[in-house]
């Protein structure tokens, strides 16, 4: 071959050659093994739809069982075996392994890939005006990697020899190391998941840099961007150790080491033949040091989807936006440094528990401010009270909620008492469930007319929210009341064994009613997610009046996405400013 | 449609994405050794007794092993380095030279693996072993990994450097980053688990 001169010296090769290749995609490569950013956002959102939809169908069959303990499910109960649910009853392993379970698919299947996989990968590269991801073929990888994740932990329910895994979604040793086969289905589902996340994050942060528009600077992006962005790092940064404490998990349950199994372990009263020397509070340290700053990654998306909706719909600028994105990566960074506060009760010790609860102190401070800063913000609005805007309202309060009952969680002295109780389950489920999920389901109604070029049905959307917004209330105030009476949640009756639970177990009746009728009310939104596709009404670009770029390209943004390059021109939420014809002053217009 | 600075850098950053996107993986490939290395810390001052590394593990092969790592990481910038200097030729001497380097660790470490096998040390035996293996596996697998995508480039993917020898250049050096990665992580693992 002729050797060129140095490459420094040889200029890029015209575009033009690469648009030869524009002839249509076949139907697979298009819709299914598709490098398009849009493509495989609409992909991560259904996938995690369903997943969301998968887990909470687990946990409305648990909820029977602890509503009327013992009591054979109706219809389905026949349907899933004797080695599951002999005569319609439930065995209490197989309460294990829905419990287990329902965590694993709700966090990692289910909100993560919605809110960063749907979310991030549909809108984040449109709001900062950019063609695609900055690395489209490992943003495709990092979806079937997902694919793949979510595929073993659903065949670990079938696998003949045990079912899936019963140790909880935190895997706990040396439970989860002599648990049955199912948990080794679990680890290897995490490591598919875990290099998702790793490749998705490196993507979103590349993209972020690189790709913004001529005009974006870090400071004109939108609040959403910036929690997408901080997003990142932490799954960047927080998963690595989650996957190292997998792979020793692994080496424990398959080579035969002890880096978990403390010296004479005794399992059914006989001592466990192992090497010894292990320590058990090391898988929690490296499980915590994740799943921390993952609670951020579920919340911190939906915080920027609330921003965003609660600026549109108040047509107003957020309130201290800078206060905002300082927050914002001071919660990143402090996230890495309060995951003991989960770990008070194992004796690591009054030091440790003293630095660790007054970290924990200090990162409630920047979440109040940017909970703060979106309450004032509808100060003095004309506020619209659309769908998207319902959702985004009711995750202030039920944000704010889970919150403020997370405190005394934070406190060591406090938490002695409610550990391991439904006080738990019922605070860190404000947060997510009313809180994270209304957010995402905010986004959907807010995005979808951007993603399918129609409007979701209204009416359809508003019984959605209103069904669901009293459900989930229903769903976990209760356990509030149960928490405080001192009902474990581990249990597989939901404390009917125990005298002192006698005065508050109705509650779990209601619990499961809410839960049931919640599942109800979510047909409008499956129903109204389908039909809109064909026969929502017809949107242009901009259908909720709005200021981020993404609003200037088509609705659906062509492949490429823009018509033209977008250039942003001034701060995201310049809307009703004085003078300007309008009430709505776009980013993206000169 | 071409995803813009994947050749030419951006003004304002001065970077391509692929010098982000290694870079940013290369920290979470910290997070991943570094957890291991703190659990290493964490298992060794709970142990009651801790063996000393030279009397378990064959420290002379293990030098060997360094020596050709480091050596491997030399080959590696000379593979660049001539890239950029528009020598395609020794490129491909070089690059050959990298892998085949990668590929004499691996037969050392196998002789080494084989031999513990033999006396019956085995990951279970005890966790100075169970350290052992995980950290050195976990780094066989990325010497595996690196050498993958080295003799893509010393082959298939050489072809890009007719159409866009710049690209090119910068995935080598993308590549190179990770291998250099790789030999610093057993510049760590050597004295850890061999000497001390």
């Amino acid at each position: 071959m002729s050797e060129p001169t140095r490459p420094s010296a040889v200029a890029a090769p015209p575009h033009a050659a690469h648009d030869v290749h524009h002839e249509e995609l076949g139907f697979w490569r298009k819709y299914v093994f598709s490098t398009d950013h849009k493509v495989i956002g609409i992909q991560y959102a259904v996938t995690g739809l369903l997943f969301l939809l998968f887990g909470f169908t687990l946990m409305m069959l648990m909820r029977w069982q602890l509503a009327y303990p013992g009591a054979a499910v109706p219809w389905l109960g026949a349907l899933l075996g004797d080695s599951r649910m002999p005569g319609g009853t439930m065995l209490p392993e197989f309460y294990n392994e829905l419990g287990a379970m329902h965590g694993t698919i709700m966090v990692f299947l289910g909100v993560v890939p919605l809110a960063v996989g749907g979310f991030g990968n549909f809108v984040l590269p449109l709001q900062i005006g950019a063609p695609d991801m900055s690395f489209p073929k490992i943003n495709m990888m990092s979806y079937w990697c997902l694919v793949l994740g979510g595929l073993t932990m659903l065949g670990s329910f079938v696998i003949p020899a045990g079912g899936a895994a019963q140790s909880g979604w935190t895997s706990y040793v040396p439970l989860a190391v002599i648990a049955g086969s199912g948990q080794t289905w679990w680890l290897v589902g995490m490591i598919f998941l875990i290099t998702s996340s790793l490749l998705g994050a490196l993507n979103f942060i590349t993209t972020t840099i690189q790709l913004r528009a001529k005009g974006l600077t870090f400071m004109r992006f939108p609040f959403f961007v910036w929690a997408q962005f901080v997003t990142a790092f932490l799954l960047l940064l927080a998963f690595p150790p989650l996957e190292a404490a997998g792979v020793m998990q692994l080496m424990d349950r398959v080579a035969g080491t002890s880096f978990f199994l403390p010296s004479g372990l005794v399992v059914s009263g006989q001592i466990v033949n192992n090497a010894g020397g292990g320590n058990p509070l090391l898988w929690q340290h490296l499980f915590w040091f994740l799943a921390h700053p993952e609670v951020y990654v579920l919340i911190l998306p939906g915080m920027g989807i609330v921003a965003e909706i609660i600026a549109n719909n108040t047509r107003k600028p957020l309130w201290g936006y800078r206060s905002m994105v300082y927050s914002l990566v001071f919660l990143g960074f402090m996230s890495f440094i309060v995951w003991a506060h989960h770990m008070f009760m194992t004796g690591m010790g009054t030091t440790m528990a003293a630095f660790f609860q007054t970290t924990t102190m200090i990162i409630s401070i920047p979440s109040v401010v940017i909970l703060t800063a979106l309450v004032i913000s509808l100060w003095g609005g004309s506020i619209r009270f659309n769908t998207p805007m319902l959702f985004a309202l009711a995750f202030l309060p039920m944000f704010g909620i889970g919150g403020l009952t997370g405190l005394p969680l934070g406190l060591n002295i406090t938490d002695i008492p409610l550990h391991d109780t439904y006080y738990v389950i019922a605070h860190f489920h404000y947060v997510v469930a009313p809180g994270s999920l209304f957010a995402l389901m905010a986004g959907v109604y807010y995005w979808y007319p951007k993603a399918t070029g129609r409007r979701m049905s209204e009416t359809l959307g508003k019984i959605h929210f209103a069904g669901s917004f009293v459900c989930m209330n229903v769903v976990f105030m209760p356990m509030f009341i149960v928490g405080m009476a001192g009902v474990s949640r581990r249990l597989f009756d939901g404390g009917a064994t125990y005298d002192f639970a006698q005065p508050v177990l109705h509650w779990n009746v209601v619990s499961s009613w809410g839960a049931w009728t919640l599942g109800l009310f979510q047909i409008p939104f499956i129903f109204n997610f389908f039909w809109s596709i064909w026969n929502g009404e017809k949107v242009g670009e901009n259908p909720w009046q709005a200021t981020t770029i993404e609003w200037s390209a088509p609705s659906p943004p062509p492949h490429g996405n823009f018509l033209g390059a977008p250039e942003a021109y001034r701060g995201p939420y310049e809307y009703s400013v004085p003078g300007a014809p309008k009430d709505f002053w776009p980013q993206f217009e000169a | 449609m071409d995803i813009p600075y994947t050749v030419e850098v951006r003004r304002d950053t001065g970077l391509t994405n692929g010098k982000i996107g290694i870079w940013l993986f290369l920290a979470s490939e910290v997070m991943l050794f570094g957890a291991l290395f703190a659990s290493y810390i964490l298992i060794r001052t709970g142990a009651a007794t801790w063996p000393r590394g030279d009397t378990m593990l064959d420290v002379p092969l293990a030098t060997v092993n360094t020596i050709i790592l480091i050596s491997s990481s030399v080959t590696m910038v000379m593979a660049w380095a001539s890239l950029m200097r528009g020598r395609f030729g020794t490129f491909r001497i070089y690059m050959g030279a990298t892998i085949l380097l990668g590929f004499g660790f691996l037969v050392v470490k196998y002789f080494e693996y084989s031999a513990h096998f033999h006396e019956g040390a085995l990951p279970s035996t005890n966790n100075f072993l169970a350290i052992y293996y995980t950290l050195t596996g976990l780094h066989g697998l990325h010497v595996i990994g690196g050498m993958t995508v080295n003799a893509y480039f010393w082959g298939p993917g050489a072809k890009l450097w007719k159409t866009n020898p710049v690209w090119f250049t910068n995935r080598v050096e993308h590549s190179g980053l990770f291998w250099h990665f790789v030999d610093l992580v057993w510049i760590f693992l050597f004295p850890t688990l061999y000497l001390l």
